[in-house]
């Protein structure tokens, strides 16, 4: 039986996803249901790959920086930067080109300024992108002069938070292209290699002749290049820019994916594969407790407890009593396999 | 030795971490009143030692008597409640708290049940009184000097446990006035019939202070020796030992001293670290550099390599100045350096031996050029088999390899770079026997085949054994350049015993 590498090593993921889906489908019969109107696909599962899309954008730059043993608290609130920019430049008659790559400049510049503290002035990570993550709000505020900036009436920027390509959501198509992007960048060229060396070792990775400043330079720049995209997709969803409530608290739901799809806090070996499924399991967890009808003040708090049960069962001390178990289980159908061997 | 009871006797202690002995079947004896050097190398076992006296370690073999009792510490603090203190090097008190709260820390005198802060600073003054030392025992620990810092660590110390103090390297970051402030305190406390276990790599020190000498190399007991009357050179041989040099002697082509050198360093230096130097190193030569630990080997090399930025002098390759300002540089150059520190400098633990083979030369090429994974494979394959790295698999994480392994697999890096010019920061420190043996016919090897090389090595007979030329550094300063029918362990052995600069033997 040949398993593809990629589906052995995730397995714990897909287990956690098929059962999460599988449960949303208890709960709400018509999960599974899939139709088309007006030339796009509907239904539930549709819905968790379309509202996962910021989460999924976020993640893929989070990995990257995590693998690095570095974090990234400011990419919510760089959302909300990014969402109040394209909303003030879209109604300042910008055109769509002109508002997406002014949007996607300023995400890039937000992530240089965080990798530049880290990689040239040697802050903590958690340090030097929580001074982003509180002032990003503040900046927001001021682009958006303190007011929700509403495009109703501008439907080129909408089209990328709700219009539908190939009968999918927009959001869903960009999320899947900026993740193939970035695999491929990460896995074709030595760049994964070079990451997850910083990681492990940095001071290693500097005296083998790895340009670690760069690089660590580079993954905060993909990091806020992701979050600019999130950033759009977020505002173009509501026709606005909410300075206080866009992306709000997203940083923890990427860094749990990023987690929960098995790359350490620690750096090192990352997976960006995972990470995407992370994120497909957290907006599962969310659209499937919305489906149950749970009364709101619940959601937190089963999300929490489900991401526990997540989280005890990939811990290092669970992961070692499987191993164990398997480990006897191996050494019992070996004996049975050498006694028949014998009985022969 | 007439005392019938020694303070502090240790007999036939044995400690192995993985198997692989630190400490084998070691005696030590401390008495009252007794100031007693403990001398060794890196990895000679000295601080495994202190350890197993100091309850941080617990010893597979032997015993330790405390005034004649067994002991059997569980961990520091219960070492300490029996008598034996420990100052190190760093200071480990917390320098944002008082002087008096440093000293009475996790013991404050009470008072209805809170710290009877009057009562506190009392007491702290009378134990400081007893020192000299008359300073604001209210005042943060960081206004003090690490001079005065280390003698309230030492008063916290005596004050709780009294009877064994260790004082590891205590004088490293002091300057020469705060040393003669510390011994003063030491004396006095040997004066007292403490027991003194003083560790230090500056030999001039021992002397002034120590009172007996016992040395360690490789985990074995060398000799516990009087100071009176020890002979320098006889010191510094019994630390770093005689090998048999005519076994790897290499034959040196006269020709290559004529060639026009390769790197060339021109008063090269940074404060601190290394004095300004001057040397040269031809292709197909091989320049050992001797010296005890911390007489600035390592610092040279880094300052070679780009690690450290030097403030003086000029590196020139192939006659060309270079501004060596980081590794990137060095490797632009064609430079290599395999670190002494191969845990933290080296290998990057998690990823395979394929990948920390082909690491510097990918991180060469940048990361828009990667080799595909079949010829990582095949340059693995290839340094596995050329270098004998004993390893299951090409994809084992490297961090599961044994030390000499390990070592293989990071000069199997710099190799995989065609380097012109390679350094060895001790290449054969804390590896296997046979692994040792490759290494030096792999270093005599590269050299013949033209490469420059640059050793640091503690092994003095193995650096006799292939060095082209020696150049001894002592207290951070070049004191000595070797060449011909001078390279020899006993030359080099005088070039670091030597007190002052004359060049007579002691």
């Amino acid at each position: 039986m040949a398993v593809p590498t990629i589906v052995r090593e995730r397995t714990p993921q897909l287990v956690v996803l098929a059962v999460i889906l599988a449960l949303n489908g208890i709960i709400s019969p018509g999960f599974f249901s899939i139709e088309i109107q007006n030339d796009r696909l509907y239904g539930s599962l549709i819905d968790v790959l379309n509202r996962g899309a910021p989460v999924t954008l976020l993640a893929i730059g989070m990995t990257l920086v995590i693998a690095t043993k570095g974090i990234d608290l400011s990419v919510g609130a760089v959302m909300a930067i990014v969402g109040a920019v394209a909303a003030s430049l879209i109604t300042s008659g910008y055109s769509l080109p002109a508002t997406l790559a002014g949007s996607l400049f300023v995400g890039l510049a937000c992530g240089v300024w965080n990798g530049a503290l880290v990689a040239l002035l040697d802050i903590q990570p958690i340090i030097a992108t929580l001074i982003l993550m509180v002032a990003g709000r503040g900046i927001a505020q001021l682009i958006t002069e303190g007011v929700i900036l509403t495009f109703n009436d501008k439907p080129e920027l909408i089209f990328v938070g709700s219009g539908s390509f190939l009968n999918l959501p927009m959001p869903v198509i960009i999320w899947i292209i900026v993740a193939i992007l970035a695999i491929l960048v990460v896995r074709r060229s030595a760049l994964g290699l070079l990451i997850e060396a910083i990681g492990v070792n940095r001071r290693a990775s500097t005296l083998s002749g790895v340009n670690s400043r760069v690089i660590l330079l580079a993954v905060y720049a993909a990091s806020g290049l992701c979050s600019a995209i999130a950033g759009v997709i977020a505002a173009a969803d509501i026709k606005g820019a909410d300075a206080n409530n866009a992306g709000l608290w997203l940083e923890m739901d990427a860094i749990l994916a990023v987690v929960i799809g098995g790359t350490s806090l620690l750096g090192g070996r990352f997976s960006l594969v995972g990470s995407l499924m992370g994120a497909m399991i957290i907006q599962s967890l969310n659209t499937g407790i919305l489906l149950a009808g749970f009364p709101p003040e619940f959601n937190l708090i089963i999300k929490a407890a489900i991401i526990l049960i997540i989280l005890i069962v990939q811990s290092p001390a669970s992961q070692a009593a499987m191993a164990n178990f398997r480990a006897n289980r191996q050494t019992v159908a070996v004996k049975t396999e050498s006694r028949e061997h014998a009985a022969r | 030795m007439a005392n019938a009871q020694p303070l502090l006797s240790v007999r036939g202690v044995s400690k192995a971490f993985l198997g692989v002995s630190a400490l084998e079947n070691v005696d030590f004896t401390l008495q009252a009143g007794e100031v007693h050097a403990l001398l060794g190398e890196n990895g000679a076992g000295k601080s495994t030692l202190i350890k197993i006296i100091t309850g941080a370690y617990r010893r597979d073999e032997g015993e330790v008597l405390l005034e004649g009792v067994p002991i059997h510490p569980r961990d520091v603090v219960d070492a300490q409640k029996l008598g034996i203190g420990t100052v190190y090097q760093e200071v480990n008190l917390l320098t944002n708290l008082t002087v008096a709260e440093n000293l009475f820390l996790g013991r404050q005198p009470k008072r209805f049940g809170l710290t009877d802060v009057r009562e506190m600073n009392r007491r702290s003054r009378a134990i400081l009184d007893t020192y000299g030392l008359h300073i604001d025992v209210t005042a943060p620990l960081a206004n003090f000097s690490v001079a005065i810092q280390q003698v309230v660590a030492i008063a916290r110390a005596v004050d709780i446990s009294g009877k064994v103090l260790v004082l590891d390297e205590p004088t490293a970051s002091l300057d020469a006035h705060e040393v003669e402030m510390l011994f003063a305190v030491v004396r006095q406390l040997r004066a007292r019939g403490m027991g003194i276990i003083f560790i230090s790599h500056f030999l001039d020190q021992v002397y002034e202070i120590a009172d007996s000498i016992t040395v360690l190399r490789n985990g074995r007991l060398i000799d516990t020796v009087p100071v009176a009357g020890l002979n320098r050179l006889k010191l510094v041989s019994m630390m770093l030992g005689r090998q048999l040099e005519a076994d790897i002697k290499r034959t040196i082509d006269p020709t290559t001293a004529q060639s026009d050198p390769l790197v060339s360093l021109r008063g090269l230096g940074k404060r601190g670290n290394i004095d300004p130097l001057d040397l040269d190193i031809r292709q197909g030569e091989v320049v050992g550099i001797a010296g005890l630990l911390g007489s600035g080997r390592t610092e040279t090399a880094q300052l070679v390599f780009g690690i450290e930025r030097a403030d003086s002098g000029t590196i020139s390759v192939a006659g060309k100045p270079i501004n060596m300002s980081s590794p990137r540089k060095a490797i632009a150059q064609g430079f290599a350096f395999c670190p002494e520190d191969r845990k933290t400098d080296g290998i990057v633990g998690d990823l395979s031996v394929r990948e920390n083979i082909i690491f510097a030369l990918q991180a060469q090429r940048g990361w828009m050029r990667p080799l595909s994974r079949s010829e990582q494979e095949t340059l693995a394959d290839r340094y596995i088999a050329a270098l004998d790295i004993r390893t299951s698999d090409r994809e084992k994480p490297i961090k599961f390899l044994s030390g000499g392994n390990q070592q293989k697999v990071l000069l199997a890096r710099w190799l995989a770079t065609n380097p012109r010019f390679l350094i060895l920061d001790e290449p054969t420190r804390g590896i296997d026997v046979g692994a040792h043996a490759e290494i030096i016919r792999l270093i005599i090897d590269l050299c013949e085949r033209g490469m420059a090389l640059l050793v640091i090595s503690s092994e003095l007979g193995e650096l006799v054994g292939y060095s082209s030329r020696i150049v001894v550094l002592r207290d951070r300063k070049m004191v000595s350049e070797l060449t011909g029918e001078e390279i020899s362990t006993d030359h080099i052995m005088k070039a670091i015993a030597l007190h002052g600069a004359s060049g007579e033997a002691a």
